[in-house]
């Protein structure tokens, strides 16, 4: 048997957009173990809910995470919509999964161009990120922000959408589509990234279900699941199945998320085109009284909001479980047996959020 | 990699995607979550945007007749505009300008004041 060593990984590395730090155990150059310390973004959100009111602390929620803000957001208003059983207005729901799908776009297009750079495709991640541009400019448009769009509240959304953003919406997706499909044909056929990723970190359909997987990383091992399927916001009135593959390897998560982001425009079209009129927000008074577990899909899979309160305007508790955090037990298998060489893209093939496990 | 030269040689005879700061400035759309002004003038100093802010950056004195801002604790979320009854509060689309050290905006009432 060859020597073991241990080789740190992170929690400052050029693929790791945030800190995690990996000890990985070696023999030659195969990974034979893993140990993943996380701590470093800590910020004790959770425990912040005791200080800021429920009203406000909507502005935390969306600052759990930088990527998917507006998920985040969504996910805590409707946990407290659901307690204080505020029925949230028909054209806010259409509205919210406008921005959800956009958010779900702009995130899949990020991980593709660090999935790119992860490999060293460096003009690959600047095409792919020249695309996200778009989305993020149309977001900001609709809502204001271009990182924390601060655009869900309890009871509805803040900003309305005129009929001249929605045709734009729909213009910029006509433009957007095929160039989108250019450069994921790239990261398809092109043989330098399918060298890198077929057949590298294999997670099978029994791996992916008992280590709790969600998101991509679940749906590319051959499961259904996608929580947009509960039907929450208005994606019960909307036409769509979950993307599914079956290999479970890199290039199938990177094939889900690449069918998600035409699905996306798809649900983005579907909504634009059923959104009714009528108002925004629905008025509510008092406190929640209550728990509730909302659960919602974002681009890395299912996050989980548990809600709290008991009838003040300070919430007794509030619980996230993110979808990184999820995806961790499944990344630690991945890397069991991997090359050092494919370390980065495996971590990277998680979407890894580290400021949203660790709040 | 010939999917890729496609792209490239595409973008290589087209103009650039990146904007030529500072000659050429970015336009901020109407929606877009700048900074916070206050037309002083009809401020009645309730109090009530203190109260809502989330960040704790607003500070009124209503004997000094004082309103200010912490433009490095405001997150631009707009509680206190919504929140103001006499919507002297009004969000800019253009974001406050950078500076070197952390800034109080004071804002104090003229003593002529018309009410
Ligand atoms: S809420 Fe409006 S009127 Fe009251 S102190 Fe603030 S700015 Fe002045
Ligand atoms: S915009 Fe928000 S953070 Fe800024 S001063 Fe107003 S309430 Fe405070």
């Amino acid at each position: 048997m060859s020597e073991r060593m241990i080789i740190p990984f992170g929690p400052q590395h050029p693929v790791l957009p945030e800190p995690i730090h990996l000890s990985l155990v070696l023999e030659n150059e195969k990974v034979v173990d893993v140990l993943p310390s996380i701590g470093f973004v800590h910020r004790g959100l959770e425990k912040l809910v005791e200080k800021k009111d429920f009203l406000e602390y909507t502005f935390v929620a969306e600052r759990i995470c930088g990527i998917c803000s507006y998920m985040h957001g969504m996910g805590y208003c409707q946990a407290i919509e659901n307690i204080m059983n505020i029925e949230i207005p028909g054209r806010a729901s259409f509205l919210r999964v406008i921005g959800a799908e956009f958010s779900r776009i702009h995130s899949h297009l990020l991980w593709l161009g660090l999935c790119a750079d992860a490999f060293g495709f460096e003009s690959l991640f600047m095409h792919t990120w020249k695309l996200r541009e778009q989305i993020l400019d149309l977001m900001e448009e609709m809502t204001g922000g271009r990182v924390i769009f601060s655009s869900v509240k309890i009871g509805g959304v803040k900003k309305d959408v005129d009929d001249s953003l929605l045709s734009k919406i729909n213009d910029v997706l006509l433009e957007l589509e095929p160039q989108v499909k250019e450069i994921s044909s790239v990261f398809l056929e092109s043989i330098t990234v399918r060298h890198r990723l077929e057949g590298v970190g294999v997670l099978t359909q029994d791996e992916a279900v008992s280590l709790g997987a969600v998101g991509p990383m679940l749906r590319a091992s051959g499961i259904n699941q996608d929580m947009r399927k509960l039907g929450y916001a208005a994606y019960a009135e909307l036409d769509f199945e979950p993307i599914i593959d079956t290999e479970g390897d890199s290039m199938a998560r990177c094939r889900v998320r690449i069918k998600e982001i035409f699905q996306s425009m798809d649900l983005i079209r579907q909504a634009v085109a059923k959104l009714p009129q009528g108002p925004i927000a629905a008025p509510f008074k008092g406190n929640p009284d209550g728990e509730y577990f909302s659960r919602l899909e974002q681009p890395r899979g299912e996050v989980i909001y548990y809600v709290k309160g008991n009838g003040t305007k300070f919430l007794d508790r509030m619980r996230v479980r993110t979808p990184t955090f999820a995806n961790l037990p499944a990344l630690i298998k991945v890397l069991k047996g991997c090359d050092l060489a494919d370390v980065p893209i495996l971590i990277l093939t998680i979407d890894p959020c580290i400021s949203c496990t660790e709040r | 990699m010939s999917h890729i030269s496609k792209i490239i040689l595409k973008s290589l005879f087209s103009k650039p995607s990146t904007a030529m700061y500072p000659i050429k400035k970015r336009e901020y759309y109407p929606n877009t979550r700048g900074a916070i002004e206050n037309d002083i003038k009809s401020c009645i100093f309730c109090g009530i945007c203190v109260k809502k802010c989330p960040t704790k950056g607003l500070e009124v004195l209503r004997d000094q007749k004082q309103w200010s801002i912490d433009r490095c604790r405001c997150i631009s979320c707009g509680a206190c505009v919504t929140a103001c009854p006499k919507k002297c509060l009004t969000m800019e689309n253009t974001y406050s300008a950078p500076s070197t050290e952390k800034k109080v905006d004071r804002y104090i009432q003229p003593e002529d004041k018309v009410q």
